[in-house]
């Protein structure tokens, strides 16, 4: 694996092992002294052509705490102002000597581009309506964390090996996840089906007709625009965020109706498994798509918003050190454990 | 001057001619057939096993110039068509300055006589500054020497506009060349609308934005006896409205181009910005549609829309990457290859769509082998295999789709009124 444009193109064993370098860089984060050397001395530039605080903020943290140089291009403030292209900016980024550029641009298929331009990894931290495959790796965390690891971690193998402690399956056979919404527009929705289908569970997209891309149906997924039954025994809820200017452009009569029809509460998660896991990758609109109630937490429900942005800055972590560190993942536990910087 | 092309497959649907023998040109102009080997002259030319057929016609070609030399120019453009076996291109009136006024006309007549490899002939724009209501001056823009008029590039959307603008051009006889794309349904598109665009999270151009503007331009033919010929048919639909025009009798035809019958949206995977075109790659049932339109007849004429852009106007982002991909020295061999060797048309038929019917659909006097006519004439040998090499091709610009394609048929040279454009030799 040499970039992560999306997790269309990843497959399954690459993502499971993002996702046990996750796992172990996880408890990091609980530690008084937040910070490891894995990537000591390795430069990371986050490139961000669309406005964004959480994931950049989130690729920031992940690359400091590994010790990187991060790195952060303002477009506003570069060349790209005066027209400068895309290419010429990764080149010469590259020429910096960069080890790797995070990127986020409005443009599908951006980071596949940069990905064919320069000979150091992408990341891509979203592009267009495409892929956001590190939102995608850590929804996966986060279910796997509260729906499977207790399971996947306490259960003997077949053969009696021991091991299976430190070497989780990420098996998510069983698990049901409806994702609702805005999913023409969406990239979350996009990367969730990749990552989500590769690992065992089943998709369903819920939202109203003029939100859904054409041939939906096509992709390995249920596709509903009736919320109860999209919602039906569903075992984790991911809500999309609705841009308001989707009404603007005549794709929605008016926030309220879509509110009423489409909106996640207390009352339409009753179709939902009991105990459902509710997610939304932020920025949430509450009250329009989401109910300010599910959004800090409902009876029956466990919303676990929060957990989300901790488990990203894990994910964006383990997907950095895959991609830069020059250590097999596999002799991972000594950078973790016996290289602590204590100052 | 005696030209004699020896022992040729001549091949000339206009009047129905298939067989081996002895094309005589002489002093510019076509004067017969002989029988194998019983003609003389003052240069004979050998031409066994290659086809010898009325010079190739491009009705829809964007040459560039004025204004965007650096995709292409007249000269250039005109090269490429010559190496494509082309002995005529049509050129859209989408240059900068545009072709709405007469002395814009009269600059590419006089640029293309300069450097003669092929004959260009102007299409202006229907309306002036390519704009959406002012008519251009139609009358003085045929006296300068128009073949044609079009709104290619920038569709006319007002429907009162395009019935003015049709019954003006009837009262002329010029055809009118219309580019069916409703704005409406296509904002920002970059790609065909379906599946793979999902997948790719590309912003979608549906098949009926097409057919609804194909359907209205139609009906507004029907209402004006406007001469009107459909652009690059792309969608199943579109075949379906000009078989429904013909059902009529209304005097519509229709063209589409190689990369219809020969690549689906999925060439646009990866991003890839050569498969980028408007209207845009569709899928497979469209290609089968189109095929059939061919085979029938209902799609008169194969064009390339030959769009040339500079490399950086193609290696971007896939959204704001230019529409449009060369075509005129791959569109013989992907009709050779694709129809002709598939069995969906004979060669005949193939020149008939690419020679004859372009010459009826504008009204010139080409596009045939009878004595008395130009001697425009293309020879081509429909056997010898090729691989696409960008590097080695004509024009100006490289933005293809069939880089490294094996093709079959390649041109050997053409007679442009009598005159040999070979430039294999050099």
């Amino acid at each position: 694996m040499r970039d992560l444009t999306g997790l269309e193109h990843t497959d399954a064993e690459d993502i499971r092992g993002i996702l046990r370098t996750a796992h172990s860089f996880k408890d990091i984060l609980s530690r008084p002294v937040k910070k490891v050397p894995a990537l000591r001395g390795k430069s990371v530039i986050l490139l961000f052509y669309e406005a964004s605080t959480r994931t950049r903020t989130s690729f920031e943290t992940a690359a400091k705490i590994l010790s990187a140089d991060a790195m952060n291009i303002s477009v506003a403030q570069s060349s790209v102002v005066k027209g400068e292209s895309l290419k010429d900016t990764l080149l010469t980024l590259q020429s910096l000597a960069a080890d790797c550029i995070v990127m986020r641009h409005s443009s599908s298929g951006a980071a596949e581009f940069a990905a064919k331009v320069v000979d150091i990894p992408i990341v891509n931290a979203g592009d267009g309506r495409h892929e956001h495959p590190t939102q995608g790796l850590l929804d996966l965390y986060t279910i796997w964390e509260k729906r499977l690891k207790a399971s996947e971690l306490t259960e003997p193998t077949d053969t009696g090996a021991a091991g299976n402690v430190a070497s989780p399956r990420f098996d998510f056979s069983g698990v049901t996840v409806s994702i609702v919404g805005d999913l023409a527009h969406s990239r979350v929705a996009r990367s969730d089906v990749w990552g989500m289908v590769k690992l065992g569970a089943k998709v369903r997209w819920v939202g109203p007709k003029t939100l859904l891309p054409v041939e939906a149906e096509r992709l390995p997924i249920e596709v509903h625009t009736d919320l109860h039954e999209g919602l039906k025994n569903a075992d984790v809820v991911i809500v999309l965020r609705l841009q308001t200017e989707r009404q603007e452009k005549g794709l929605l009569p008016s926030l309220r109706e879509y509110s009423r029809v489409w909106g996640i509460n207390e009352n339409s998660l009753r179709d939902a498994k009991s105990g459902v896991l509710v997610m939304h990758p932020g920025p949430m609109n509450r009250g329009v798509e989401i109910s300010s109630r599910v959004a800090d937490g409902v009876p029956g429900a466990e919303t676990v918003i929060e957990r989300q942005v901790t488990n990203g800055v894990a994910v964006r972590m383990a997907v950095l050190y895959k991609l830069i560190g020059d250590n097999p993942v596999d002799q991972l536990s000594s950078e973790v454990d016996d290289k602590r910087i204590g100052e | 001057m005696k030209i004699v092309l020896q022992g040729g497959r001549i091949a000339d649907p206009s009047q129905g001619l298939e067989q081996v023998g002895d094309l005589v040109v002489e002093d510019g102009v076509i004067s017969g057939v002989s029988a194998y080997r019983g003609a003389s002259g003052d240069e004979v030319i050998n031409v066994e096993g290659c086809v010898v057929c009325p010079g190739l016609i491009d009705m829809h070609v964007h040459l560039r110039e004025p204004g965007y030399e650096y995709k292409e120019d007249i000269e250039s453009g005109a090269l490429a068509a010559a190496a494509g076996g082309f002995t005529a291109v049509c050129c859209m009136p989408n240059t900068n300055p545009p072709i709405d006024n007469p002395s814009v006309v009269e600059y590419i007549l006089r640029r293309a006589k300069e450097k003669a490899y092929a004959n260009v002939l102007p299409i202006v724009s229907l309306t002036k500054g390519m704009g959406q209501d002012q008519l251009s001056d139609i009358a003085e823009l045929k006296a300068a020497g128009a073949v044609a008029v079009s709104d290619d590039a920038y569709p006319i959307q007002n429907a009162e506009t395009m019935r003015r603008g049709m019954e003006y051009c009837s009262q002329f006889d010029l055809p009118l060349l219309t580019h069916n794309e409703d704005k409406t349904l296509t904002q920002g598109g970059a790609m065909n609308e379906g599946f793979v665009a999902t997948v790719m999270g590309a912003p979608g151009i549906p098949a009926i934005s097409e057919d609804i503007a194909a359907w209205r331009n139609i009906l507004l033919s029907g209402l004006t006896g406007c001469r009107l010929h459909l652009l690059h048919i792309s969608t199943a639909g579109t075949v379906e409205a000009l078989r429904y025009a013909k059902s009529r009798n209304l005097p519509v035809s229709g063209e589409t181009a190689p990369h219809y019958w020969t690549l689906t949206d999925k060439a646009c995977e990866g991003y890839e910005t050569n498969a980028k075109m408007n209207p845009p790659l569709r899928t497979r049932k469209d290609i089968e549609a189109i095929k059939a339109g061919l085979k029938d007849g209902s799609i008169d004429a194969i064009a390339t829309d030959h769009a040339p852009h500079a490399i950086n106007e193609k290696e971007c982002e896939f959204d704001k990457a230019m529409f449009g991909i060369i075509g005129l020295e791959t569109s013989l061999a992907l009709a050779n290859t694709h129809l002709v060797r598939e069995g969906i048309l004979s060669i005949s038929d193939m020149i008939m769509r690419m020679s004859t019917a372009p010459a009826r659909i504008l009204g010139l006097r080409s596009g045939s082998l009878r004595e008395g006519f130009p001697a425009n004439v293309t020879v081509f040998d429909p056997d010898e295999r090729w691989i696409v090499n960008p590097a080695e091709l004509h024009s100006k610009s490289k933005n293809t789709p069939f880089a490294g394609k094996e093709l079959y048929g390649k041109t050997r040279f053409t007679l442009l009124e009598g005159k040999l454009i070979d430039l294999r030799r050099g």
